[in-house]
């Protein structure tokens, strides 16, 4: 049953470096590494810039996925694991990094993350992960300042999505320009609850809505509903956002379009926040510990 | 005095036709898609049952999440009201009522006349109500009927996580790959469904007698379940389902006097 | 910063906000002791602060978990709230 549905959500994993950098000239090479429940990635910084990343599929096994991830960002660097002056895990899987220094919260590592790929004038961070959704908002240094996480329930989440990818038997890749071969928008899914909304997508079916119709509905109420979140902390420019919904467009503009503000694209993929954060930190965790060792 | 009290719920329909007190039709359906199609039909069944023409029937109430949407009706009575009444007449004792629908889940503190004292509701969460119940026997591959049996079966207690009936699917999936017995999931399922349902009747106080009522009361798993979180005998009314279209019947009935 | 802790699902908003700066001058964690579910703790957040935190355990299931101290009708004043002398607790519900 897991199996094929597998097929529906599947991103590409691929990996990237900076052909014009060479880690063995820097001198403090760090790596952030963030287990989620969709996916995994890993960054390889050196002396707080971006070297390395890998964007892999999280697997059944947490510290597997860490390592495998890993490996991907380093493989062709010539690096080793040993290489590493310190990693930092974070995600929904950060306690299983078992070769991580310090586990560090998506938080925390989402918010230094975004600032470094998207300017330290961003204030207002969305994450919707697979299996949650958090609005952050963060000061010029990337140090959060307020947060608000929903985990508990799946409307609002990649998983939310999947399950009306699932029913419509629609690539979840697909989604987004699907939900916009409307004439016109259709009123909003009005069940919260993905349970219910799955009956309600059922009966408009029935109705003889079209596929397209139905998602429109959908990622309607999905952008109305992350779209109070961000307003419940309060929306400020410059806006981000990161995880797997950055992709779907058919959320991403309809949130845009409810909250008056476009969200900054960055050159990067901005689903590597987490991990770019999490290597950042490394770096300053580092730091500390040369100064008290220094110290001592 | 023939009245009639319809209860739309989420996914079925009960009607109750009651003369002079007496219950003397029954009948319930699907919801199906079109409320207001089932409700008809529905009405005509219990009428049929009845043995009675449907032009003496003196007044129709309905209830339920979908009251709105019945054109027989000649008022609407809210589920918390209508259930207070019907609670009463059936169980006359009962001063604390729990009724756990396929979407809602109700907790009612009642007066011996059948009024509303107070009251809680979880409402719009598949988690705290029937629908919780329904997911997970099927990610079992098991009838709802033969999932509520399982849970009587089973002798320990297992955590629970997932709050999310989503998320809870792919936790029962993964501790079946654990081979862990199906009956200790189905419990841990009925257990959960009965904490959350036991916290929300807590807020409006648990007085004695306690009343459930409500689709989910045919599910022994379940009954088993809130009956060891609420620590106390619980009275269940034979006919626990029609008790909402029950307390409708009889609130047409106050209000054919008050005409 | 203000730490939001709890969730919206289909039924409403149930977040326990902690304005963690208060906790920064707070040496009695009277939250910690006062809550009769246990929802409080301290930790060291990822700035190195010792500030209070709702329990991993309880932050979906916050609307259960408080309903002891919020019944239907004439709820009183929350312990947590009343207790914390840098009013850094409030809850959204």
């Amino acid at each position: 049953m897991t199996e094929n549905k597998q097929e529906f959500w599947r991103w590409s994993e691929y990996n990237w470096r900076d052909e014009n950098k060479d880690w063995r000239e820097g001198d403090i090479v760090t790596a952030g590494i963030d287990v989620g429940s969709v996916s995994s990635q890993a960054v390889i910084c050196v002396d707080g810039e971006l070297y390395a990343f890998n964007n892999a599929r999280t697997g059944s096994n947490s510290p597997d996925s860490a390592r495998r991830a890993l490996d991907g960002a380093i493989k062709s660097t010539g690096l080793t694991i040993e290489d590493l002056k310190f990693v930092v895990g974070t995600g929904y899987g950060r306690v299983n990094v078992p070769f991580a220094h310090k586990a560090v919260t998506e938080i925390a590592c989402h918010s230094r993350g975004a600032n470094f790929m998207a300017g330290n004038d961003v204030r207002t961070i969305l994450d919707m992960g697979g299996q949650d959704c958090k609005a952050i908002h963060c000061d010029e240094k990337g140090k959060v300042t307020n947060f608000k996480m929903n985990d508990k329930c799946a409307a609002g989440t990649g998983r939310g999505m999947e399950v009306m990818a699932d029913l419509l038997e629609v690539p979840i890749t697909e989604i987004g320009d699907l939900s916009f071969e409307v004439e016109e928008e259709p009123p909003p899914v009005s069940s919260t609850c993905v349970v219910f909304a799955k009956s309600e997508a059922m009966a408009l079916l029935k109705d003889g809505w079209p596929k397209s119709r139905v998602l429109a509905a959908y990622c309607s109420a999905m952008a109305q509903r992350v779209a109070s979140l961000l307003e419940s902390v309060g929306m400020q420019e410059k806006f981000f956002i990161t995880g797997g919904i950055a992709k779907n467009r058919g959320v991403v503009q309809r949130l845009e379009k409810i909250l008056g503000v476009n969200a900054i694209q960055t050159k990067f993929d901005s689903q590597i926040a987490g991990a770019l954060g999490a290597a950042l930190f490394a770096k300053t965790l580092y730091e500390k510990r040369q100064a008290k060792t220094v110290a001592k | 005095m023939i009245t009639a009290g319809i209860d739309v719920g989420s996914k079925t329909i009960k009607v109750v036709v009651l003369k002079d007190g007496a219950v003397i039709g029954k009948a319930v359906t699907a919801t199906g898609f079109d409320q207001a199609q089932s409700a008809a039909m529905a009405l005509g069944a219990a009428v049929e049952k009845a043995g009675i023409d449907a032009s003496t029937i003196a007044q129709i109430v309905s209830t339920g999440a979908g009251r709105k949407a019945v054109e027989q009706a000649n008022s609407q009575v809210t589920e918390v009201g209508a259930d207070a009444v019907g609670t009463v007449h059936a169980v006359p004792e009962a001063r604390t009522v729990i009724d756990v629908g396929a979407e809602e889940g109700r907790g009612i503190k009642v007066s011996g006349e059948g009024k509303v004292v107070d009251f809680a509701v979880n409402e719009k969460c598949a988690a705290g109500a029937g629908s919780f119940a329904e997911s997970m026997s099927r990610a079992l591959e098991v009838t709802l009927d033969e999932f509520g049996k399982l849970s009587l079966e089973s002798t320990r207690t297992i955590p629970m996580n997932a709050q999310c009936t989503v998320f809870a699917e792919s936790e029962v999936v993964s501790l079946l790959h654990a081979e862990t017995p199906k009956e200790d999931i189905s419990r841990a399922v009925h257990d959960a469904i009965a904490s959350r349902v036991a916290s929300m009747v807590r807020r409006v106080g648990l007085e004695q007698k306690v009343a459930l009522i409500g689709g989910v009361a045919y599910n022994p798993g379940f009954v088993d379940s809130l009956t060891r979180t609420l620590e106390c005998e619980i009275v269940i009314p034979q006919d626990r389902e029609y008790v909402g279209a029950l307390g409708a019947a009889l609130v047409a009935v106050e209000r054919s006097k008050n005409d | 910063m203000k730490a939001n802790y709890g969730y919206t699902d289909g039924s409403g908003d149930y977040y326990i906000a902690i304005e963690t700066e208060g906790c920064l001058k707070c040496t009695d964690h009277n939250c910690v002791d006062t809550c009769p579910q246990d929802v409080f703790d301290i930790i060291e957040d990822d700035y190195d602060d010792l500030v209070a935190a709702v329990v991993e355990e309880h932050r979906r299931s916050l609307a259960y978990v408080c309903s002891e101290c919020k019944p239907a009708s004439d709820p009183p004043p929350l312990p947590c709230v009343e207790v914390c002398p840098q009013n850094a607790i409030s809850h959204s519900w």
